[in-house]
């Protein structure tokens, strides 16, 4: 594996795989998680949760709870009325349940006390009255409609069903594409939920000072989210809250919005003046959960005999689970970046999401984008098949091209998803394999888009999506301030890189003051895998500012135009003669002196002509698209009907590679993740109940089920990047699914139409009979 | 409601030196060294011994601590990744993990380390099944473990270079 193509990179550092500046203290166990964080006379938390999955409240009693020794303060939903969400058009949270629960695991009431057995103890003694009423369960039940009888899950909902949102939209002359095709394929399939179970479990301490001053750290995503929803949920001005985004342990989306163990610290600090660390259990994460939307998928798509799309419709059906979170973009992001891969004549998008009685769904890496698009890349392996035509080949033939518009009037810039499926099928010799493997044995390909950040804030407004600040210090040390939160992507190291290139200095020179929203100008977040390429820009624009103002002092230094300045290795140095140099201290000496303070801005604010101008364009959007191509040979056992993936080999377009390895590691990872949802990751139930609320048996893959992965490196020059730069992060992993998927088809021969592909779907599809999930016969046997 | 038990005062023996303290007998060696001795290198991702992120070394052997009482290890050297570095240097697991990029949240990583760290110990050129193995109890979410083993074999190839060369 490694970076393709060979790139000379002394005395530079972007494009050099350095080791990361946070690295050091993540191998010494010296870097801080939230929960390693503790203060003099700390409370612990505890959260006490319904047991039901649908019920009315009738009391809550905490006396005996609150009486217990060491017990410090308990609270109810009627403590903390105000309703939150991370959409503005979603606000269906509380802290703690009113009136009704509506999941198994929703937070009833938080109790805080000297340590954390004493607060689970007084969790047990407290004694809440139930009226259970009827669950929904499936997408099937929330559909049912309710005018005559039933309670909705949301009473205040206008929909006469559990229906959440309803998006359709058109592009394109449907019927007529249709009426041009040769076939049209129509297949239904379902992607069932996973969540991200992020090694580190959610935490929070916060303190709240005589002053009315309130100090968060969470680890969280999405700092200044949670800062909003804070100061709204605790009626505070939100000049008197400071939310700080330590280092986190893994992320995935699963830390993206505020939930109810942040803001419960939060009011508890207030509410006792005393600092409050609430950490979740394991179990408890598998409730909080945001994650994965189980989707069911009609897909039809008409096709000449070449192959040319000339029209597609997509249905979507998400299991949205209790409340809305991200939902609603969630919809639509199930419709919108299909086009952004393939070229189509027409394209028909229709959206539904449910509530249920289940923990939350909301965004997981790929957010909404990663259902259909191991759909549609199945299905376009049925095509190939049945129009005898190369995958690969096929998929380059029909992909889009760069500077160019999709059918739903996105703007696409950069692309190499050629170069991306030319990579993968010549480096596992795809076309003399596929179809030709010997039984039990098969090859599969796939490939997919993703966004470099949403082109719009998900609350309206018209300020920049991120800021940073650049400070020289006398001694030549950078500071850059930055509101991004790090949780293992290498935000941090990503921000030092962009400084120390631009202003010529060693990375570890850079010190980087990320994710506090005292000290760091707004970054919207690490989701959407927006933070290289927007707080990425934002501190390019701030050392640029840096710099130009250091070139004009050392220029007058060493009496030569600022023009002619270069910068690099810690010296500023006349490009046509570059013996004449000054050490870069001197010349932020010389800069500082000359205009005083030596600090830049910077911000960005993706372009305003990004997208369509129709209801519903503001989810897709992005300023640029990553591409990426996956080949993953598997081995699948005819007798228990196990899958073992022996090659996963995944080429990605980033653009340009800040640092070659941290790409490498992004994209190996999202090849990991990927086969666990491929295969063996499941948000299931019994009923009301959660079925594997812990870590052994929600299976995840270990060291002995994942190949050695190999990643490429497909750089793209993206023109509006930082240094060409666009994502990593989340892109890679929607193509893995679908390889997989196509893989095991090759194996067997027949198509199974949902995920994971677990044993039993294996046997199923293997013996012929049909699934309650395979609702149709596969495409090879309809069409031979 | 019976009386809470009352703590008691052993000397266990943390990365090279002795240290007394009282703790509950019903504490586990991953609460002791993170809350009692504020060792909070060593993490927990689901305190039921599913995860292997609080590894730590008692007899120079892995055992989960989160599924260790701390009472079982009075005598017994127990080694966490703060131990793991000689004075400033990295031990070659942990620069081999920084030089890699084996380390993406770093959440999972003291785990992994100190477990890489027995490993080696045993011997110095595992083959990569025989890393796989050893390590195939730690779940790490974000790197899909190829730096891992990558860095793990780099370090046993480093060691054997400086024992022999």
């Amino acid at each position: 594996m490694g970076n393709n193509g060979a790139r000379s990179t002394e005395g530079r550092v972007v494009g050099a795989a350095l080791p990361r500046i946070d690295g050091y203290a993540k191998v010494t166990g010296a870097a801080l998680f939230a929960d390693d964080m503790a203060f003099p006379r700390m409370l612990f938390g505890r959260l006490l949760r319904s047991p039901h999955a649908h019920a009315r409240i009738l009391s809550i009693d905490y006396e005996k709870a609150l009486r217990l020794p060491g017990v410090v303060a308990i609270a109810t939903g009627r403590d903390l009325p105000v309703r939150y969400g991370i959409l503005p058009s979603t606000q269906d949270e509380t802290v703690f349940a009113i009136e009704k629960v509506r999941y198994v695991g929703e937070p009833v009431a938080g109790i805080v006390a000297e340590d954390e057995r004493t607060a689970q103890r007084a969790a047990a003694l407290i004694e809440v009255r139930y009226e259970a009423l009827p669950s929904v369960m499936s997408i099937d039940d929330a559909l049912r409609d309710l005018t005559e009888n039933g309670e909705k899950i949301h009473p205040e909902s206008r929909k006469s069903n559990n229906v959440h949102k309803d998006v359709h939209l058109t592009f394109g002359d449907i019927e007529a594409g249709f009426a041009d095709a040769d076939r049209v394929f129509d297949d239904e399939y379902f992607f069932e939920g996973n969540t991200h179970a992020a090694l580190e479990e959610h935490s929070a301490v916060a303190i709240c000072g005589a002053d009315g001053k309130l100090t968060l750290w969470s680890s969280t995503q999405t700092p200044h989210y949670l800062h909003r929803v804070a100061a709204a949920v605790l009626e505070m001005p939100a000049s008197r809250i400071r939310i700080i985004a330590p280092p986190i342990g893994g992320g995935f989306g699963g830390k993206t919005e505020p939930v109810a163990h942040e803001l419960a610290a939060a009011y508890f600090a207030r509410a006792t003046g005393r600092p409050v660390k609430f950490t979740l259990t394991r179990e408890e994460i598998f409730y909080t959960h945001r994650g994965r939307h189980p989707v069911r998928i009609h897909l039809q798509t008409g096709v000449k005999n070449d192959g040319t799309i000339t029209a597609c419709r997509l249905q979507t059906w998400l299991d949205g689970g209790a409340f809305g979170s991200y939902g609603v973009a969630t919809t639509y992001y199930t419709g919108a970046l299909l086009p952004v891969t393939y070229k189509m004549g027409a394209y028909a998008f229709d959206g539904c999401r449910v509530y249920t009685n289940k923990p939350p769904c909301g965004p997981k890496r790929g957010h909404g984008t990663t259902q259909p698009r191991y759909a549609f890349e199945s299905q376009l392996d049925d095509i190939a098949n049945a129009l005898g035509l190369d995958a690969g080949a096929y998929r380059a033939a029909i992909a889009v091209v760069p500077y160019s518009r999709t059918i739903n009037h996105l703007r696409v810039t950069s692309c190499g998803i050629r170069e991306a499926l030319s990579a993968v099928a010549e480096r596992t010799d795809y076309g003399a394999k596929h179809g030709k493997l010997a039984p039990g044995r098969g090859i599969g390909l796939a490939a997919s888009a993703y966004l470099c950040g949403a082109g719009l804030p998900i609350y309206w407004n018209p300020m920049p999506h991120s800021g940073a600040v650049v400070k020289v210090d006398r001694g030549g040390g950078v500071t850059v301030f930055c509101g991004t939160s790090d949780c293992g992507q290498g935000s941090q190291n990503m921000l030092a890189a962009i400084v120390a290139e631009t202003l010529g200095v060693d990375i570890l020179d850079v010190s980087v003051c990320a994710g506090d929203t005292d000290l760091t100008p707004v970054d919207l977040g690490s989701y959407s895998s927006r933070v290289t390429f927007m707080a990425g820009n934002a501190a390019r624009s701030a050392a640029l500012e840096v710099r130009e103002r250091i070139a004009a002092a050392a220029a007058a230094e060493l009496g030569i135009a600022p023009e002619r300045c270069a910068f690099a290795s810690g010296r500023i140095f006349d490009r046509d003669e570059p013996d004449r140099a000054l050490a870069f201290v001197d010349a932020a000496r010389a800069a500082e002196a000359r205009c005083g303070t030596l600090v830049g801005v910077g911000s960005y604010t993706p372009p305003a002509d990004l997208h369509g101008d129709f209801k519903g364009s503001g989810v897709g959007p992005s300023p640029a698209y990553s591409y990426s191509a996956c080949v993953a040979e598997v081995e699948v056992d005819f007798e228990t009907g196990e899958v073992r993936v022996d090659r996963i080999v995944l080429a990605h377009d980033c653009g340009r590679a800040l640092n070659p390895s941290i790409v490498e590691g992004q994209i190996e990872g999202s090849a990991y993740m990927g086969m666990g949802e491929a295969l063996m990751e499941e948000s299931a139930f019994r009923d009301d109940l959660h079925r594997i609320p812990n870590l052994l048996d929600y299976k995840t893959p270990t060291m002995l089920d994942t190949p050695s992965i190999e990643a490429i490196v497909i750089e793209t020059e993206e023109l509006e990047g930082p240094y060409g730069a666009k994502e990593a992060g989340e892109g890679p992993l929607n193509p893995v699914i679908p390889a997989i998927a196509n893989a095991v088809a090759d194996a067997i021969g027949a198509r199974i139409f949902a995920t994971p592909i677990v044993p039993e779907r294996v046997l199923q599809a293997l013996d012929g009979t049909t699934g309650p999930l395979r609702l149709r016969a596969p495409v090879a046997a309809r069409t031979a | 409601m019976s009386a809470a038990p009352s703590k008691m005062l052993a000397t266990l023996n943390v990365n090279g030196r002795d240290v007394t303290l009282a703790f509950l007998p019903h504490a586990t060696l991953l609460e002791v060294l993170r809350e009692e001795l504020r060792l909070t290198g060593t993490k927990h991702g689901c305190e039921l011994g599913q995860c292997g992120a609080c590894t730590v070394l008692v007899d120079g052997a892995p055992v989960l601590s989160c599924l260790t009482l701390a009472a079982d290890t009075i005598d017994r050297p127990i080694t966490s990744v703060e131990g793991i570095a000689v004075a400033d240097a990295l031990h070659p697991v942990q620069r081999a993990f920084l030089d890699l990029g084996a380390a993406q949240c770093g959440y999972c990583t003291p785990g992994f380390i100190v477990a890489a760290v027995h490993l080696l110990e045993r011997t110095t050129s595992p083959s990569e099944t025989e890393i796989r193995e050893a390590l195939a109890g730690h779940l790490c979410r974000c790197t899909g473990y190829t730096k891992i083993v990558e860095a793990v074999a780099l370090a046993g190839q480093r060691m054997r270079a400086t024992t022999h060369g």
